[in-house]
């Protein structure tokens, strides 16, 4: 897929090369200073947590069309512990790390679509698109 | 012109007005468009942009370096964006508690409903009311077969859902009583073992089962652990405590409880309450025994019913309108 660029995730210097990309890719499709900063902000939180809780793993953007639309796609994949109770993890309020971050919740709202797959031993798979209005 | 664009030009106004000026007033108006914006749920990191591309449209030549500090207002922003979208969530959430809430509480109500019986020579007055939503206390009337008035007032230990949840037990165990009651103290030994058995065990009831019958008039009763009530002697105009002892439900599923008798003369009273009624507290501490006399005879000259609300009233004034736990109370009173 020419379309998809990635960023391998392991120390927490990582983060801020995914959010580079995120926000020139989204600069590129031609999203506002807002949505970019949306983006980014969600891009940062996925991108911490692979770095907090699974060790390493990797975001990759991906540019997207649909019909006459454009959008921008992060794929957050880890190979780490994975999540038990997922309901639990996207009710607001909810963070084991008890820090004050979006948390998964924070970043659907911040996104326009999300899915997240993930089951104990075998990693955590989330899916968050934004559309260009 | 939709409301972003409203937004934007009422935005401009304001703030060219204050670069011009500098004055209160445009500042006040400052307040009055955060007001607009928080109603339509506008995140700061939207302000921020906003105030960003203004000052550039206005002022052209505006420094390079004060542009990019927006950037950084506008990331350090985005995390109260953030936050402020998650209280708003809670925020619908907590609606939505409060309503289910709500429908629970008149669900409780149609479930607990119990009638004031109507009974020649008897003037009977009752009322319940719940600290929260949901009612922790409980009362019920049955006419027997024999024309006997079967009267239970119950507290479970807590407030709120667990309390209420529990309650509905209750009164189904008490439904379930057959027909021709047995004696007091025989129906509180059969809700123990109900409680007992189905109840969670740091939760118990205390239940007060008074049985009056009109032949003899003379009320029979026992009690388990519940608040004493009180006996007016009309002839003495005299007070007493209606004393009864006994375990609370759901301690001992072997627990015996003692049945008490009292004839009950024209003009006499019989009064029952919960700990709501007692341990309401005022500014001098709970309110004392003699003080709660003090309110019945207050309003001794009218019926059972109106005793009761006025009581209720005075008690609810005493607390400044905030109930601390859930009231009951029962006055019956054998007519002239």
């Amino acid at each position: 897929m020419g379309n998809q660029s990635c960023v391998k995730i392991l120390n927490e210097w990582d983060i801020v090369a995914a959010r580079q990309l995120g926000r020139n890719v989204a600069k590129e499709l031609g999203f506002g200073t807002v949505d970019q900063a949306r983006i980014t902000t969600a891009i940062s939180e996925l991108a911490r947590n692979i770095y907090l809780y699974a060790g390493q793993g990797q975001i990759c953007i991906e540019k997207i069309y649909d019909g006459g639309k454009a959008g921008l796609k992060i794929i957050a994949a880890d190979n780490g512990p994975g999540i038990n109770d997922i309901r639990q993890v996207m009710e607001d309020g909810f963070s084991t790390s008890g820090g004050l971050g979006a948390g998964l919740p924070g970043v659907k709202r911040l996104m326009d679509e999300f899915d997240i797959d993930s089951s104990p031993g075998s990693g955590t798979d989330i899916i968050a698109t934004k559309w260009l209005r | 012109m939709d409301f972003r664009e409203k937004m934007e030009q009422e935005y401009r106004e304001i703030l060219i007005n204050y670069l011009k000026n500098q004055s209160e007033q445009s500042l006040y108006q400052g307040q009055l468009f955060s007001r607009h914006t928080l109603e339509q749920k506008i995140s700061p990191e939207e302000i921020v942009s906003l105030h960003k591309s203004l000052l550039l449209e206005l002022y052209p030549e505006v420094p390079e370096s004060v542009l990019h500090s927006f950037d950084i207002l506008l990331e350090v922003m985005m995390g109260y964006g953030v936050a402020y979208r998650e209280h708003q969530s809670l925020r619908n959430k907590q609606m939505e508690l409060r309503t289910e809430m709500e429908i629970a509480a008149n669900v409780q109500q149609t479930l607990l409903g119990t009638s004031i019986p109507d009974v020649e020579g008897l003037d009977i007055g009752a009322l319940s009311v719940p600290a929260k939503h949901m009612n922790g206390d409980y009362f019920h009337f049955v006419v027997d077969e024999n024309n006997c008035i079967n009267v239970a007032i119950a507290d479970v230990i807590g407030k709120g859902i667990p309390a209420a949840l529990c309650m509905s037990m209750i009164k189904y165990a008490m439904d379930s009583l057959p027909e021709n009651r047995n004696a007091p103290n025989l129906v509180l030994e059969s809700l123990n073992r109900v409680v007992e058995q189905n109840v969670d065990p740091s939760m118990f009831i205390t239940m007060f089962y008074g049985m009056y019958n009109p032949e003899n008039h003379t009320i029979y009763y026992s009690s388990a652990g519940h608040e004493p009530g009180f006996f007016f002697q009309k002839e003495t105009e005299e007070f007493s405590e209606l004393e009864a002892r006994g375990l609370l439900l759901g301690i001992d599923k072997k627990t015996k409880y003692l049945q008490f008798e009292k004839e009950v003369l024209p003009g006499d009273m019989i009064i029952l309450m919960s700990d709501g009624v007692t341990e309401c507290r005022t500014e001098e501490g709970f309110l004392e025994k003699e003080e709660l006399i003090g309110y019945i005879r207050k309003y001794i000259h009218l019926s059972a019913q109106e005793i009761v609300n006025n009581i209720y009233k005075d008690l609810e004034r005493l607390q400044h309108f905030q109930l601390r736990d859930d009231f009951t109370l029962i006055i019956i009173r054998r007519n002239v």
